[in-house]
Order: structure tokens, then sequence, then C-alpha cells
């Protein structure tokens, strides 16, 4: 080991008063201006250099200005003392010519190797300088691996985003670090070779020598760097590199930097993660994206109107979207909206964008006891009823702009005529069995009870409360009446075994047949992974007869004689709802439902629904041998939980549709809201407190913030006209980077990852905000010639990028996104011939387009309106209307809906009962699950 | 990960007392606690401080500038592969593929420290590339696969196959 008198003694050496003058650099043109330095090159150690080798003057050092590392390599060659030209590139210049980015400094050696790393730069000129390096190693790869990383994110915050507080936890930890492992030193420097104190304290210089950087109380820190910024090479290196700008000169290196994340794996990246990677753009890639952009919008290409009836058309896209048919007889709360409906939308909305000829249909799923029940205690007919409740699901839907092509329902002649057809097509093929069926049937409650509202124990694995269709704890199968000491789950008495024949489904005859389709469909079209793993367990173990009639009256009429007293089961029933609905909307429903050829049919669903569109419709439909439209992309959502709590689990907690309009809060925020927390992949939770942090951090400082500006500029610096615009570098990376984004964004909706491509818009108004702040358009309004030009090209590029991001908004919040095309007087066909097969990120507003007048989109929501909407609707708080009479009711025994009225007079029973209900619906698998508790304890 | 390539490494060396390893920190960085002295902290710093024990300093670089490349490509390797997204391994590859084009080992001719552990961090890498994939990324393969072969390097890593004729058409870039 070297000793330290002689490392102390060079020390002191080198840290004579540096001969270097400024300036020290040269650009290209005018060669070479060098360091020349006169202090004598030590001996060098290390027996296995040969003379000859240390030619210090062929080597070339590359720098530009405002990057620390430059300081670094400065410092270092200052200190080696050696001759070395040094020349001025600007941070785009790719010195090295195999990597990717522009990286600098660089040292070119004289065997032509480049040397890309300013710490083995360092470690290079201070060993040929005779110094020793080895000890330092340790504290460089904590330099590069802890340190840098979040330095980078750092300075990017501070001097890109202004954000100090941030910055100042993001060094917390290593800047913590440093300063305890410095106290423990008897010296103030870090090692005893001067390597590791140029290396850390060039990194460090500008945020220890910049006051605007709250680094807290670390006094060995502190003391150490004043050590080291006093020698005279780290002084000069950080003169000549930062000017005395101090953090100002970084914000042109910091802006080529990759935006910096502090994340890493711990094991590597696999192939199915493709989140948050950050654009990597060749100069072609980015010349590319400005020349597209430059071409501008088409001329022509006004968008077609839409024509009903909608039909497939030859050589089109013909897309056929469907959401689950909610259950009549209820209000459909936050969890039913976008588990279906709003899903289906967006995606409705984008394919139209898109230009694809496609048609969305829904309604109201009208038939079953739930039906019955809710007439009996309303005093209506069924039909009345329906009429009631479909008008009210119409109305919320309207009021969350769910764009349907047609609404409709089942309760209708149509629905009839086809479920009777596709009936007899079955029974006619053999595919329908008769069975006598022993069926539990309550005296007490004069009914026959449906799976659900018996429990017993389990005949398999002996489990007290297994239910009447299938056991909880070993997962099988059960036949009601199989269960070993049943009790009816409303009175709790014992039901009795009677018998009525039934007709059943075949599945076992069509299975085959299924799972060949099935291969197919999920390896063709897009199936969410809860989709696939549903339906693979349902074939797991293998498909039993499923009867498909029932001891009931409001019903479609079961047609064959011998059943005259009887309806089709609400799960045969109730998908044929689709193609009746499509036939209630036009004569030629059969263009859309018999006609696999032509057209792609997209199912959106809760997870729950997925066995009946993915097994048991498509074996109706396939058995009938009609040549009918199958489900070709099934779209399944999870569940959206409530705050902390299920969505209408035991505690009638919730928002629900007709509810979210009287909060005040605009509709399209809340589908704003809904869409960003969409149970993409994985259960999702509504919280008030997040979704006015969202409003206020998303919506209102990133997004509507960038578009305000962006419109502002245009109106306040330019008389409301859109600039000229002379692109430079930066500009045709910002492009290059929305072209990134929205590609992103197209490859994600078309998978229909709806919730992944709304983070594409808002990391667009990121960049664009960035993008304004760095390049202040404010402060170059006022300058000569060039500024004011620059501001015009900054403010008409940001005014295009609003534009586009009206276009992308379309999906997720139509009325904002109109606004914005009103407010920038946008034409109306730019949305579809951005996002339409040859459209990308183009000039839509040309300089000179005049502008409307620009107002903020969205507004804060206050902690104080979101803190009483939150006690509103947080448990065991019930909307007056809501509130039944005072006699408690026993919750109706109804199938598949579940409604509650109690109130409070018996709490406790109360409790009992809404807990009892919700536990019976958690692992109801029936098409529609809606339950409402409402529980007064008050 | 990291400590199982420590271990690997040891093996490669013919160290014959093998260490025992923690690690600290989110990112598991290996430490190594001596006997005597502070703790080594840090793949690269542990790995060199092996090669040294087993005497064979000519893996770090036999000359000044050969030390400082062997130094950064260990330190590209904890920095830019360690931490890379998916988007990035192409960067990468692309890069190592330009940079091995008229190279036999990363420092040059001769086989370093450098070539092992960014061998071994690139090895999943490599793994899940498809035959086309590895053609294109020819100097790269070509140069995985020389070290793989290389005596006492592979250990607890699967091999690669590595086609040697090429399947598929050139001039794809």
């Amino acid at each position: 080991m070297s000793g330290v008198g002689v490392q102390l003694h060079q020390r002191v050496e080198v840290g004579k008063p540096a001969e270097l003058s400024s300036p020290c650099f040269t650009d290209r043109n005018n060669q070479t201006r060098q360091t020349e330095q006169s202090v004598p090159i030590p001996e060098r150690r290390g027996e296995s250099e040969r003379g000859g080798e240390r030619k210090a003057g062929q080597m070339k050092l590359f720098v530009s200005e405002g990057n620390p590392h430059c300081v670094k390599a400065l410092a270092a060659l200052e200190l080696s003392g050696l001759k070395c030209d040094v020349q001025l590139v600007n941070h785009e210049e790719r010195v090295v010519p195999f990597l990717n980015r522009p990286v600098i400094p660089v040292l070119l050696l004289p065997s032509g190797q480049h040397l890309f790393s300013a710490n083995a730069i360092c470690q290079l000129l201070l060993e040929m300088a005779g110094k020793s390096t080895d000890e330092s190693k340790q504290l460089l790869e904590w330099e590069a691996t802890e340190l840098q990383p979040a330095l980078l994110q750092a300075l990017h915050k501070q001097a890109l985003q202004g954000k100090s507080s941030e910055a100042a936890a993001v060094l917390k930890g290593p800047l913590g670090w440093l300063d305890q492992y410095l106290s423990k030193r008897t010296t103030s420097f870090l090692t005893e070779e001067i390597l590791a104190d140029i290396v850390l304290g060039a990194a460090l210089y500008p945020v220890l020598s910049d006051p605007a950087f709250e680094v807290g109380d670390l006094p060995s820190l502190q003391a150490w760097f004043n050590h080291v910024r006093e020698l005279p090479a780290c002084q000069s290196a950080a003169q000549k590199v930062l000017n005395g700008k101090g953090l100002e000169a970084l914000k042109g290196f910091l802006q080529k930097q990759p935006v910096p994340h502090l994340q890493r794996r711990d094991s590597p990246p696999s192939a199915s993660e493709m989140e948050e990677s950050e654009p990597v753009m060749t100069q072609e890639e980015i010349e590319a994206a400005a020349q597209a952009w430059r071409k501008g919008l088409p001329r022509c290409s006004a968008t077609p109107q839409k024509k009903h009836p909608i039909l497939p058309e030859e050589g089109k896209r013909n897309v056929l979207l469907t959401s689950a048919l909610p259950y009549v007889n209820n209000v459909p709360h936050l969890g039913n909206i976008i588990g279906c409906v709003l899903s289906a939308d967006v995606f409705a909305r984008y394919g139209r964008l898109r230009g694809w000829n496609l048609l969305y249909v829904c309604g109201t799923d009208e038939y079953g006891t739930a039906t019955e029940n809710k007439a009996r205690e309303e005093g209506l007919t069924p039909q009345e009823i329906c009429d009631k409740y479909h008008a009210v699901h119409c109305a919320i839907y309207k009021w969350f702009q769910i764009s349907f092509d047609y609404f409709g329902r089942t309760t209708t002649e149509r629905q009839t005529e086809i479920s009777q057809n596709i009936f007899w097509r079955l029974h006619e093929r053999g595919f329908l069995l008769e069975d006598t069926v022993e069926q539990l049937h309550c005296e007490n409650c004069q009914r026959f009870l449906a799976d659900r509202f018996v429990e017993g124990v389990c005949p398999h694995c002996r489990y007290p409360e297994a239910r009447g269709d299938q056991c909880d704890k070993c997962g099988r199968l059960i036949n009601a009446v199989e269960l070993k000491e049943p009790q009816c789950k409303v009175c709790q008495q014992t039901p009795v075994v009677r018998s009525s024949k039934h007709l059943f489904l075949d599945l076992p005859k069509l299975e085959s047949e299924l799972e060949q389709w099935l291969d197919k469909s999920t390896s063709s079209g897009d199936w969410t992974n809860n989709a696939k793993n549903i339906t693979r367990s349902w074939l797991r173990d293998g498909l039993k007869p499923r009867c498909i009639t029932r001891d009931l009256k409001w019903g479609t009429p079961v047609p064959h004689p011998d059943y005259s007293d009887k309806v089709f089961y609400v799960w045969f029933d109730a998908p044929i709802g689709y193609l009746s609905i499509t036939a209630n909307y036009t004569s030629e429903w059969e263009k859309w439902w018999k006609n696999p050829q032509q057209v792609e049919l997209y199912n959106f669903m809760a997870k729950d629904n997925v066995p009946f569109h993915s097994v048991v419709f498509p074996c109706s439909l396939l058995g009938a041998q009609d040549n009918y439209t199958l489900v070709n992309n099934l779209v399944a959502t999870e569940y959206l939980n409530y705050e902390d709590t299920k969505f209408s689990k035991s505690r009638g907690v919730g928002v629900f549709g007709d509810m979210a309009k009287d909060t005040g809060i605009p509709s399209d925020v809340w589908r704003f809201y809904l869409l960003y927390l969409r149970p993409e992949g994985q259960d999702s939770a509504f919280s008030w407190a997040d979704m006015a942090l969202k409003n206020n951090s998303e919506l209102l400082n990133n997004l509507g913030n960038f578009i305000n500006r962006a419109g502002m500029f245009v109106s306040k610096f330019f008389e409301g006209h859109v600039p000229e615009m002379v692109l430079q570098d930066e500009d045709k990376r910002l492009i290059a980077q929305v072209c990134w984004e929205l590609k992103q964004y197209i490859q994600l909706l078309d998978k229909v990852r709806i919730r992944d491509a709304l983070k594409c818009i808002l990391n667009i108004s990121r960049h664009g905000n960035q993008y304004i702040q760095v390049n202040e358009p404010w402060k170059k309004i006022k300058g000569g010639d060039d500024d004011r030009q620059r501001a015009g090209t900054v403010t008409g590029v940001s005014v295009n990028v609003a534009c586009l991001l009206s276009a992308m908004l379309e999906p997720y919040m139509p009325t904002v996104s109109q606004t914005i095309r009103d407010q920038l007087q946008a034409p109306a066909h730019c949305s579809s011939a951005t996002l339409g097969t040859d459209g990308g990120f183009l000039c839509t507003l040309s300089a000179g387009h005049p502008i409307g007048t620009v107002s903020p989109l969205f507004q804060k929501l206050e902690s104080e309106q979101i803190e009483a909407l939150k006690k509103r609707f947080g448990g065991q708080q019930v909307p007056s209307s809501m509130v039944n009479s005072a006699q408690p009711k026993p919750p109706a025994a109804v199938e598949p809906t579940v409604n509650a009225s109690v109130s409070a007079a018996d709490p406790e029973r109360a409790k009992q009962l809404a807990a009892a209900v919700a536990e019976q619906v958690r692992t109801h698998t029936h098409t529609h699950i809606h339950i409402y508790i409402y529980i007064d304890t008050i | 990960m990291a400590l199982r390539e420590l271990s690997s490494l040891e093996k490669c060396l013919g160290l014959k007392k093998p260490n025992k390893y923690s690690t600290q920190g989110e990112r598991k960085v290996p430490v190594l606690q001596n006997n005597n002295g502070p703790a080594v902290v840090g793949l690269v710093t542990i790995a060199s401080s092996l090669v040294r024990d087993a005497k064979k300093t000519e893996l770090l670089g036999n000359t000044a500038e050969q030390r400082a490349v062997v130094q950064q490509w260990l330190e590209y390797r904890v920095t830019r592969l360690d931490s890379c997204t998916k988007d990035e391994v192409k960067v990468i590859l692309k890069e190592l593929n330009h940079y091995l084009e008229d190279k036999v080992y990363l420092a040059g001719n001769s086989f370093t420290l450098a070539d092992v552990l960014m061998y071994y961090g690139i090895h999943y890498i490599i793994m899940e590339l498809a035959v086309q994939e590895k053609e294109k990324y020819l100097n790269v393969t070509r140069w995985f696969d020389h070290i793989q072969h290389y005596p006492g390097v592979r250990h607890h890593l699967p091999p690669v196959v590595v086609l040697r004729n090429r399947v598929y058409p050139s001039g794809q870039h």
C-alpha cells in the first residue's frame, strides 16, 4: 500500500493554484484547447506497464457544460498533471459510436478505445499519475449504484420541477449514510486516496454548493465537502463546467437524461413485464416523428356521421360490443358501472375513433324471481316494476354518458321468439334431456328454494355451511337435495323434497365441440386472464347437464306443451337478451349475430359472469347449429371495493349510480376516477380521499394545467393565433416522446387495457408541462427575435399536444374532450384523423389558426367537501328515500338479487341478516349480482 | 442472485474456502464480512477483492488502461444492466453487440473479470432470446458462447444453446 505521507504530500502539491486559465474549452471548429500544466508526472506504479504506454498527449477528453460527471473528469485530469486535449461538445454529441445514447465525458485512449465512465476515467488518470486507487473502489461502486440514481432524480425534481422537498427526501438516505461514514473517519477525507474525494465531491457539487437544496444538518458531510471544494482542481473544474451558474447550468444536461427511476428490481425483469418503461429513442426515430408531425391534418375526411341501423360492412372491421345486462330491479352501484357499461363504453368510443364499424348494445335483464318479489313489495305488476326501473337505469347511464347504440330490455316479443327458437333447435338436435328433479320446497315460505337459499352439511367434506349448489370448503358442486340437514335460509325451517319434471341442456354432449371452439377463441382473441382461468377450471371438473327450466311465472314461457307452466331459467334466457335487444334495434339483427365470418364479438363483464358467457351460453348457441356469432374477446374485470371494505357487503355502503350525480362532481371526473382504478388484473378500491387527490394532482395540476397553459399562451402572447413553429432538437424530442406514448396508448387499448392506456395520456401532459417549464415561453416572449421565435415554437407545439390530448381523452372524458376542441376551435375530424389507421401525432393546429376562449377545465376538490361526501356515503348511511317502513322485514328471498331493507327497530337482527345475505351472495355465481342492503341504525 | 454468482466466482478462481455473504438494503447489495477489517460491500468490490485473494490480478487488467476498461464494464454491469427495464434490454444488447464487433473479450484480447460478471448478469436475457434475436445480436452471442465455455466459468447457470450456422438470412438490422 502506498504511503500515506507521500499521498498527502502530493495532495499539497496539486493543491497549488492551477495554471489553467479560462476559457479552457474550444468548440469543434477551433480544435483543441488544452490543459497545460507543469506538475511533474510522478513515478508510475505497476510492474506490468511498459514504457511508452503513457502517452497522455494522445488522449482526448470530451466534456460538456452543465454535466457534473465532467467536473469529475476535469478535476482528475488537473490533479494528474497529464497533458491531454480537452474538447467541449454539446450534450447530444454521440462521441462513443457503440452507445445508443450520447454519453459525456468520454476519454479517447491512444489505443482508440473509448472510456465512457467518468469514474473509470478518473481512475485511469490518477493511476497514470502514480496514485493508488484500489481503496476508493468501494466508494466508487456505491456512488455509481446508490448515489447516482438518487442524485439524478433529486436534480430532476429540483432543477426541472422545482420540487425541493421531494428532492431532499430522495437524497436523505444516501447523504445520511455518507455523513455517518465520514463521522467515523479521523481525517477530513473519504480515504487515503484522492480518487474517492474527487468523484463524490464532484458528483455532489451541484447539490451541496446550492443553498436551494435542503440537505438538513449533516456536519461531517458539510465539513468534508468544504475541504474538497477548496481543492483548486475541484474549484476550477466546477467553474469550467458549471460556470458559477449552479443548478441553472444543469438544466440542459438533465433534460437529455432518461427520467430517473429509483425503484430497482431485485430480480431480472421477466418477459411479461412491460410496465413503466421509458422510451429509448434513436435520432432517426426522433426525426421520423417530427417529419410525420409536419404533415399536418389531411384536408378532407370529414367524420362520417353514424347512420342507424349500423350493420356489418364488407371490408371493414365489424365489432359487436356487449356489456353484461344489468338486473333491472335495482340501482347499479359504481362497481357495476365500471365492471360493465363504462368499460365497454370506453372501448366503444375508442373503436369508433379508430374507424371500426362498431355496434354497442346493452339493456336491462328483467325476468326472474327478483322482479316478482319487488312487484309484490311495491304493489305493482312485474311489468310496471320493469318499466319503472328501466327508466332509472337509462337516466343513470345517460348521466354517465354511456354511448350505447341501443339500450333495450329482455321482456320483449323478440326475446320470446328467439329464446323459443333456440330452445326448439336444441330440442330437435337432441341436446335437451328430460329429468325429474327433486327440489327442496319450503312449506313455510310456499316456494321452491333456489340453490342459494338452502344451506346444510356438505355430503363430501361435512362442512356444516355448504350451499345448495356448491360447498365453499371443498369447492365441489352439490345438488341441493344431497345436502344433509338442509335449512331454508329465510325462515330456518327444514324444507321438504318435491319432484317436478324439468329440461336440461346436455352440456357433456357439447363439451368437445366447446373445447375446440374455446381453444381457437382464447388463442386468437383477447381474453383476460381471469376469464381464461375461470373457464379452464369449469372444464377441468367436466361439464354436467344443466337445468334450463324453472317453476316460476315471470319469465319467457317454455313452448313445449309438457312444460306449459314453466319458464326458462334466467341463465339460459338472459344472454339471449343480447340477440333480442339487437333484434329490437334492427330487423337485420342476424347480420350481426349469425355472421361469425365478418363480426368480432366483445363481451364486457365482471368476473362472476364469466362461466355463463364462456361455457354455458356458447353451448346453447353451438347446440342450436345456426351459425351464431360466438364471443371472440371476453373482457372481465375483478372487483371494485369501497374504501376499505366491500362495496355492498354487510354494511350497505357505497355510491350508487343515481347518487353520483348528487355529489356535484362532474360525470367526466367520475368516469376518470373509476377508469383510473378500473380493477384490471386485480381488485381495486374506491376511496374518497384518493379521488380528491387524483382530481387535484392528475386532472387539475397535471392535465388541466398543461392544456390551459398551452391555450393561454396562444391567447395572451400571440393574439389568439397559433404562432409559427421552427422545430429544434428538443421540440422534436418532445414530439417523439408524445408519439411513443400515443403508440403505447393504441397498443394498450387495442388489447382493452383501459386503465393502463389512461396513464399514457397523463404521461404526455407531464412531458408537456416539463417542456413548458424548461423553455419558459413567458420569459422568452419578452426577449429578442430569437427568443420570441422560441416562445412561439414552444407555444405552438404545446397547443398541438393539447389538441392531441383532446382526441386521446375522448373515450375517457367525452365532455372535457369536446370542451378542449371547442376552446381551441379544433377541426371536428382531428380526433379520428389522429387515432385512425393512418393517424399519429399531427400538427393539427397550423400556424395562424385562431383559437377560441380558453378557460380552466377542472375544479379543485376541497377536503371539507370530500369529508362530507365520505360521511354521507360511508357505511350505515341511508338516503331517506330508501328507508322503508318501521316494520322489520325479512330479507326478500330472491334470486339472483337480494334486497334487504331493515330499519332501526332491530339493529341486531339487521346486522345478522345483512351478514347472512352478504355471505350468501359472496360466492354467488349467477348471471347478475346486485346487492343492496340499507341498514339504518341511527 | 448476486450471492450465487459470487460463490461461482470463488470456484472459478479456485478459492478453496468459501466465504459467507450477507446482503443489505432494498437492492440486496452483497456484503462480505472479513474477520479483520471493515466489511466489503458491493458486487464489483467483492469480486475484485476475491480476484486479489486468488492472486489473479491479471483478471483486473494488466495495464492502467486495461484496468480502467475492466472497471468501466464492471460498472456498466451493476448500473445499466442490473437496473434495466424490458425496453432497455434491447438497447443494451445493441450496444454490446456493436462494441464487441471487433473484440474477443470486453477488455479487448484478454479474458477479465468484466467478462465473468457480465456473463452472469446477462445470462437470463440470453436465455430468453429467440434464435432470430440471437442472430441479430451475433457478436454478443458469440462472446457469450465463448465465455460460457471458458473453463470453470459457467457453474450455477444452465448452458445456452447457440447455433453456429445462421438460420435466417442476414441483412436485418
